[in-house]
């Protein structure tokens, strides 16, 4: 057997251009695979981040749509709830329209609460509460434009117009490795205080309120409460898992993302025609090789190692480089797009499906040759044709 | 066995090829034997079936009807499997083409036919460098076939025929591709194996100068097999 795997091993070195060729498509393929794979799964990273005590109400009619600030109060009385927080989509302009983040008015005290997960100093924290003015910034949008803490950040409003002007005074640290650090908070108070003299009609709103509930085995109970309070009030309610609402938000992109599974099935499916024709052409040309083998008393069990072992050992090493580059890929990647995925990481799992798929076309592309060289009559083989 | 029964039996040999509906016969109802220790030389026009025959007779063909039995055994009724293992055993090739597997040195492809028996690797290398010496090659055995001249060729090939020391030895034109003076010596070491070794060898030729060195040549026509001697075509 030593020797078959010598000439397989020295087969596949034999036409160097062809095999360089074919092991740099596999290469390519891979971590296309990988970096389209690692889309998906950064996209639904919000999802599996996403907590299962703390439930979302919104406006009814859509997200777009606000609530008025009395309910939290009314929220809080619900049995099975601890305490009620609030979050507004801002969606303000930060000097240039191409520097997108997510920007939330929230109430600090409560907000900071409901996402214990994510970590601010004491003494910022202080800070932030005693600012009005005050804002809290993750770690990796601090980053990306060189924030420091007590610089004044500007931001052009956009659903609220006029020039804002907030201070930095913490910057929050995700304590779990999903965590979204490119979030920008500040003071409720502050946006509805300035609405109350500019645009009294849009005062006293919020987008949604953040739910914490006691129990999560419970939080459907307390969902289905809180809506019916609301149910025939002038604005109606829509309470759903933190879970579910993320996914709302993903949904609208489902789109999208089904277009990226099928690119990435359709990379399998050409890397694969790919593979099967440069074995099958090597097979071709190996015709009177194998013939000669099974002259010589070698059986089909052989001649398939010699096939499926150069099949193998070149997608094999197209997968390996590939991997080996998707990191660094990968990581320019998400520097430069940083803005639009919170942390682009490969996961493990992308890397195991990129191993079992270049495992799987490297059989399924020597499963043709293979039957042909082993069914082909040994006189016929051995007969020259043209 | 006696040393006088013959080593190679055919009996009502027939088979046809079919090339879409058309059925080309090949073979018709060919029945002979060849001795032990025997030399035969297999001449005949082009198409006439010499390969075919000699195919059937080494196991790498299938009959259409009659029997094949070498050494005692009848080998048309051996599975594929069988067959391989009897092939290894007891048929040494040598073809006209040489058929060296070119990603092997000389000494891994005589060494080749070995690798599907048990013996140790000590013996193999015995074994392969006895039979690389008696092709007289021992000094290029670490050269690839493309590095090898085709006279050269030739006899690593026959090296690699004889290392498993078979029961017969079957050549297709075994100089066909070779220069005149090449011919020779191939022809001069395959008759060294039949007089020195005592091996069968039947050999297919078109060369008249490769025939003379056969104690038997037997012509091919149509599918039908007619036995003349050296001396008589002389
Ligand atoms: N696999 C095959 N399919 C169809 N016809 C075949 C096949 N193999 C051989 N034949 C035919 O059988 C006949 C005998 O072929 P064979 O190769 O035995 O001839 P040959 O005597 O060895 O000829 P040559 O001297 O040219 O080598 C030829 O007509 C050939 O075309
Ligand atoms: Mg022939």
């Amino acid at each position: 057997m030593i020797h078959i795997l010598k000439i397989l091993f020295r087969n596949t070195f034999r036409h160097k251009l062809r095999t360089g060729l074919t092991v740099l498509g596999i290469c390519i393929a891979v971590l296309a695979f990988g970096l389209l794979r690692t889309v998906i799964t950064t996209w639904y990273m919000g999802v599996e981040a996403s907590s299962a005590n703390r439930l979302w109400t919104r406006n009814a009619i859509s997200l777009m749509f606000s609530l008025p600030i009395a309910y939290q109060e009314k929220i809080r009385q619900v049995e099975g709830v601890k305490f009620v927080s609030h979050a507004s989509w801002f969606g303000g302009i930060y000097i240039d329209e191409k520097n997108f983040f997510a920007q939330f008015a929230v109430e600090p005290a409560t907000y900071m609460e409901a996402y214990s997960e994510y970590y601010i100093p004491p003494e910022q924290k202080a800070a932030l509460l005693r600012d009005r003015k005050g804002a809290v910034a993750g770690r990796k949008l601090a980053a990306r434009y060189g924030w420091k803490i007590g610089d004044v950040i500007t931001l052009k409003g956009t659903i609220y117009p006029g020039t804002w002007e907030f201070v930095l005074r913490a910057i929050s640290r995700g304590t779990r490795r999903d965590a979204d650090e490119t979030v920008f908070s500040f003071h409720w108070d502050y946006l509805n205080e300035t609405l109350k003299k500019t645009a009294p009609a849009r005062a006293d709103q919020v987008g949604a309120f953040i739910v914490v509930v006691k129990n999560p085995d419970t939080a459907a109970d307390v969902a289905s409460r809180i809506d019916k309070m609301f149910k025939n009030s002038l604005a109606e309610t829509l309470t759903e898992t933190e879970k579910a609402f993320v996914l709302g938000f993903i949904s609208m992109s489902q789109a999208i993302i089904t277009v990226i599974q099928l690119v990435s099935f359709a990379v399998i499916a050409i890397i694969l025609a790919v593979v099967a024709n440069t074995m099958s052409m090597t097979a071709r040309e190996r015709r009177s090789e194998h013939a000669t083998l099974k002259t010589l008393g070698f059986g089909g069990f052989r001649i398939a190692t010699l096939i499926f072992g150069e099949s193998l050992v070149i997608t094999m090493a197209g997968c390996a480089l590939g991997i080996a580059l998707t990191f660094p890929v990968a990581q320019v990647f998400g520097k430069v797009m940083g803005q639009y995925f919170p942390s682009f990481n490969v996961t493990g799992e992308t890397i195991w499906l990129d191993f079992i798929t270049s495992i799987l076309v490297g059989l399924l592309a020597a499963v043709i040759p293979t039957w042909q060289a082993i069914r082909m009559p040994v006189a016929e083989g051995l007969r020259r044709i043209g | 066995m006696g040393d006088t029964d013959p080593i190679v039996q055919l009996r009502n040999v027939s088979k046809s090829y079919h090339r879409g509906n058309l059925v080309v016969p090949v073979l018709n109802n060919i029945t002979f034997e060849i001795a032990n220790g025997e030399f035969l030389a297999l001449m005949g026009p082009s198409g006439s079936g010499k390969s075919t025959l000699l195919n059937l007779i080494a196991g790498i063909d299938k009959v259409d009807s009659g029997s094949v039995e070498i050494g005692g055994i009848d080998i048309t009724v051996m599975s594929e499997t069988d067959l391989a293992h009897w092939r290894a055993a007891n048929v040494g090739f040598i073809f006209q083409f040489y058929n060296l597997m070119p990603v092997l040195t000389a000494y891994e492809n005589v060494e080749l036919p070995l690798t599907l028996t048990g013996i140790s690797r000590r013996q193999r290398r015995e074994h392969v460098e006895l039979a690389l010496k008696v092709v007289n090659l021992s000094h290029r055995m670490d050269h690839y076939p493309g590095q090898l001249s085709g006279g050269e060729q030739q006899r690593v090939a026959i090296a690699r025929a004889v290392v498993t020391d078979p029961t017969i030895l079957v050549a297709d034109e075994p100089t066909g591709d070779l220069d005149r003076q090449s011919a020779e010596e191939i022809m001069d070491l395959i008759d060294g194996l039949n007089r020195q070794l005592r091996k069968t060898i039947i050999m297919v030729t078109h060369d008249p100068r490769a025939a003379k060195k056969a104690h038997v040549i037997r012509h091919l026509d149509k599918g039908v097999l007619d036995d003349t001697h050296p001396q008589d075509t002389l």
